[in-house]
């Protein structure tokens, strides 16, 4: 089974009914993305499937056909992608499992709406639990972002 | 209160108990200064001064930080203690967890054990303080937990740098051929300004490492400090906003195999019959392994992926064993309550003749409640996991862990090899708050692994495992009694607290071979210990027969004592016709440090200015882990409910090392108050947990969360601590704001079951 992750393409023998998560995350090492729930309510496992931000525990690999971008496809050449800028200079982070989860969220919204408003940022974070509460740190590095994106 | 000889013969009972008999020779070893680890395992060209501090020929400089780094900030804030002393930035130095060692042990996490409030500081309290901080340096307890990380660290791993910076200066002195007093250090090197020449540290590490260390050292004062006392960048933030596989679950070893865990549904309980036919032929099942623990008892499978273990885990059929304890929610606060009218219970807290004073009370001047609160799950955002290879004899257990060396000890006992063939690797973790003080996850793994044929195996729980086996919060009830005087003031207060023990929980299941020692003080503990003076005031702390598995969970009996408490005085406040602030500021005025906590968060949050109709306040007080802090919450009357709109957080910690970790961890507690306030309760059917994933046992979400002001405090002289300090006074501070709203006084938790929140 081929797979297209961050411009690449992976081999893999899995089963096509395996979530795409354990696949990325056993077979083909990308760790990025996290296990939390298996069942799409927290967030943790977000990737992009085309741009879109999909809960890849909850989607059969077998039934991915198009490209894949995780957590280490943002940066590249070891510059960070504005928004990873803006956690950090937020120190958004405390135990950062769901971080992966929730950058990649926020990837998505900023190419959609580049100027979020709160109720934008709540819709669309809504579904990435974070249980060490960063959420005000969260809502401010969006915002950041959004503002070093209209600066670029 | 106990007297003193009471307490050392507890205490030092408690400390025979744990060393397993070694305290014969115990004051020989408290004195002795345990091993440096790292002495083992150097790389080539890398010196080591002490447990904390490697340096490398090519200057790079390693602070080992042998905590567990869960969020709260540790691998910052305790790498900041080093490098402030040996003059070198953050940004420049590697910070490692290093190995299990009784070298890294921690006393301040038993030097608080005794039935003590913080601001005792008579001579009982403290010599029970110097008594139980030897036990923990006797016993050799590495571990992470009650908000003692920084406290416990503050003097050993300053010395640590400062100890290493002596002796770089001097083997820089003698290689300058210059006197150390015309030396300065700074980013690493040794500078002799006069005559411009400078040297590495790794440059004359090799030398320095052989000079004597010294006995003592001068630390820094305050004023100083370059690093402490001020925000500093996460020395984990760059991996964490990269995804970098720094979790238990990113573990990869070659060879690896892949598993998870079916435990019995009910604790204790074993499988009565089973059939795993089924399961064993499913695609990709490499084995599965009969697990039989002090924890719990059911299946480990083995597969070739994770998936493909989840999967045939949920095929094994088996029926489980009866349970012991009360089967469901009815019948365990029925044992609850009858705890609470039997006389079992330990006063912690015994001021004037509250009998005496409740006994001849006008009916209109008594204010009388029950209350009661549920189990509740940690819910880690990472599952629990361990990976684990027993290869020639010796067993590596990679584990994101919050007690090393007892997960060294109790792995080496089950797998059947010696403690020193044992090697714990403690990765970050994605979440503790109490849970990865367990040793469930670590022997299982280990346990699998024995079946492996030397390969490693990877062993990550399912969510519903997860919340299925947890060392849940212990449902509490209470039973409160107050006098009030004429003024309204409270002359009198009784409060009767009945919880299972967390510590008898915990010995059980860890240390199944010794028996629990004295009262368990966590069951009071937030309610005894209180800054408040009234005349009559007793707190009585009574263990209830209940035995599913309990544990340390973020501010352990705080969490719903701070409710208890901080909810039964604003129903004194309210009864009383006095304001619930200033009734605060009066019961505390022997405490001024609390006073101050009481008038700042009053003052930040406009306490007393009128409100828009559709909203109020709530206010709530807890000293927790040394720490002093007040809460207030905005609630709002909304048509989806009551939105939760503004909280207001004042902390006096003593002293503030890092002011922006800090903050963080005051917001991060209180969500996870006001996450179980709203909605979190772990509820029983036929002796199983009813709950199992985010959809039934869910937390706060972005859109849920109150805006925040924090304001921290240095006035109190002895320093609190900070990971679990947020959470006590959140669950009264909205319970409160609530009733301000509403007129409902709700004395159950979770708070959602008779409110609507948005």
């Amino acid at each position: 089974m081929r797979l297209t992750v961050n411009g690449e393409v992976i081999e893999i023998d899995a089963d096509p009914e395996m979530p795409l998560l354990w696949a990325l995350r056993d077979l083909a090492g990308i760790m990025g993305p996290k296990f939390g729930c298996g069942i799409a309510a927290c967030g943790a496992c977000t990737v992009h499937i085309m741009g879109e931000a999909v809960r890849s525990c909850s989607v059969a690999v077998g039934d991915v056909k198009s490209e894949i971008t995780t957590i280490e496809g943002l940066s590249k050449d070891g510059t960070l992608h504005p928004v990873q800028q803006a956690w950090l200079e937020e120190q958004v982070a405390q135990c950062g499992y769901c971080q992966a989860g929730q950058i990649m969220s926020a990837v998505a919204l900023l190419n959609v709406v580049a100027d979020p408003t709160d109720d934008d940022i709540d819709n669309a974070m809504g579904g990435n639990l974070c249980r060490c509460s960063a959420y005000p740190k969260i809502r401010a590095a969006i915002k950041r972002a959004a503002a070093m994106k209209a600066g670029a | 209160m106990a007297t003193l000889g009471q307490i050392t013969r507890r205490t030092l009972l408690a400390g025979a108990a744990l060393a397993g008999g070694g305290l014969a020779i115990g004051y020989y070893f408290y004195r002795k200064a345990y091993a440096n680890p790292l002495e083992e395992g150097l790389a080539e060209h890398e010196q080591t001064f002490n447990p904390y501090v490697k340096i490398a020929a090519d200057n790079t400089i390693t602070v080992i930080v042998p905590r567990a780094e869960m969020g709260q900030g540790v691998t910052t804030t305790l790498a900041a203690l080093v490098a402030e002393e040996l003059d070198v930035g953050l940004d420049s130095i590697k910070v490692d967890h290093g190995p299990a060692a009784y070298a890294y042990y921690n006393s301040e996490m038993l030097a608080e054990g005794g039935p003590f409030p913080f601001f005792n500081e008579g001579v009982v309290a403290e010599s029970m303080r110097t008594v139980m901080g030897a036990a923990g340096k006797l016993l050799g307890l590495q571990g992470t937990g009650g908000s003692t990380s920084t406290r416990d660290g503050f003097d050993r791993m300053r010395q640590a740098g400062a100890a290493a910076r002596h002796m770089l200066l001097a083997a820089a002195a003698a290689k300058l051929s210059v006197p150390a007093g015309e030396l300065e250090t700074a980013n690493g090197t040794v500078v002799h300004k006069a005559s411009g020449r400078s040297v590495t540290y790794g440059e004359v590490a090799a030398d320095a490492v052989r000079i004597e260390a010294p006995s003592a050292v001068r630390l820094k004062e305050r004023s100083e400090w370059r690093l402490l006392g001020q925000s500093q960048m996460r020395t984990d933030m760059r991996a964490k906003v990269t995804g970098a596989p720094i979790f238990g679950v990113d573990v990869s070893l070659p060879e690896m195999l892949y598993g998870t865990v079916r435990m019995s549904p009910r604790f204790w309980a074993k499988p009565m019959r089973d059939d795993l036919s089924k399961a064993q032929n499913m695609p990709g099942v490499v084995k599965i392994v009969r697990l039989d623990t002090d924890s719990g008892s059911g299946f480990g499978v083995i597969a070739k992926n994770t998936w493909a273990a989840f999967r045939a885990a949920e095929a094994i059929e088996a029926e489980w064993g009866d349970p012991e304890y009360p089967p469901d929610n009815e019948a365990i606060s029925k044992a609850l309550h009858e705890a609470l009218v039997s006389n079992d219970g330990t006063a912690l807290r015994n001021d004037g003749d509250t009998d005496k004073a409740l006994a001849d009370a006008p009916r209109d001047k008594v204010v009388e409640s029950d209350y009661e609160v549920p189990y509740l799950a940690h819910a880690c955002m990472e599952p629990m996991n361990a990976t684990a290879r027993l290869k020639d004899g010796v067993l590596d257990v990679w584990s994101p862990n919050q007690a090393p060396t007892i997960v060294r000890q109790v792995c080496a006992k089950a797998v059947g090899v010696p403690q020193d063939k044992v090697n714990v690797h403690t990765t970050y973790m994605g979440g503790g708050f109490g849970r990865r003080a367990e040793v469930d996850f670590s022997v299982y793994a280990a346990l699998m692994a024995k079946e492996a044929e030397g390969r490693p195996v990877k062993v990550i729980w399912t969510r519903e495992e997860d919340i299925r086996h947890d060392a849940y919060r212990p449902a509490a009830v209470g039973r409160f009694q107050a006098r009030l005087d004429e003024q309204g003031l409270p002359v009198a207060l009784d409060m009767k607290i009945a919880s299972p023990s967390p510590l008898a929980s915990i010995m059980r299941r860890t240390f199944p071979w010794l028996s629990p020692v004295g009262p368990d003080k966590s069951i009071a503990e937030g309610s005894f210990d209180q800054p408040y003076t009234i005349a009559n005031y007793r707190v009585t702390a009574i263990p209830a027969p209940v035995s599913i598995p309990v544990g340390f969970w973020r501010s352990v009996g705080n969490s719903y004592n701070g409710f208890f408490h901080e909810c039964f005085m604003d129903e004194i406040a309210v009864a009383g016709g006095i304001d619930p602030v200033d009734l605060r500021k009066r019961l505390m005025t022997d405490y001024p440090e609390a006073v101050k906590v009481v008038e700042k968060v009053a003052e930040m949050a406009k306490w007393g200015e009128a409100l828009p109709d559709g909203k109020a306040k709530g206010f709530a007080f807890t000293l927790s882990f040394g720490s002093w802090v007040g809460e207030i919450v905005q609630v709002a009357q909304t048509p989806g409910g009551i939105r939760i709109e503004k909280m207001w957080i004042a902390a006096d910690v003593g002293m503030a090392l890092d002011p922006a970790i800090l903050e963080a961890q005051l917001i991060s507690g209180a969500v996870f108050g006001l996450s179980a306030a709203i909605g979190q309760e772990i509820t029983f059917a036929d002796g199983m947990v009813e709950q199992s994933n985010f959809h039934d046992h869910d937390a706060m979400r972005i859109y849920q969360c109150p805006q925040f002001e924090v304001a921290i405090l240095e006035n109190y002289h002895k320093m609190g601590g900070a990971g679990e300090i947020g959470t006590p006074p959140a669950a009264p501070a909205l319970a409160n704001a609530v009733f301000a709203l509403t007129g409902n006084r709700h004395r159950r938790l979770p708070l959602g079951k008779d409110v609507s929140f948005v």
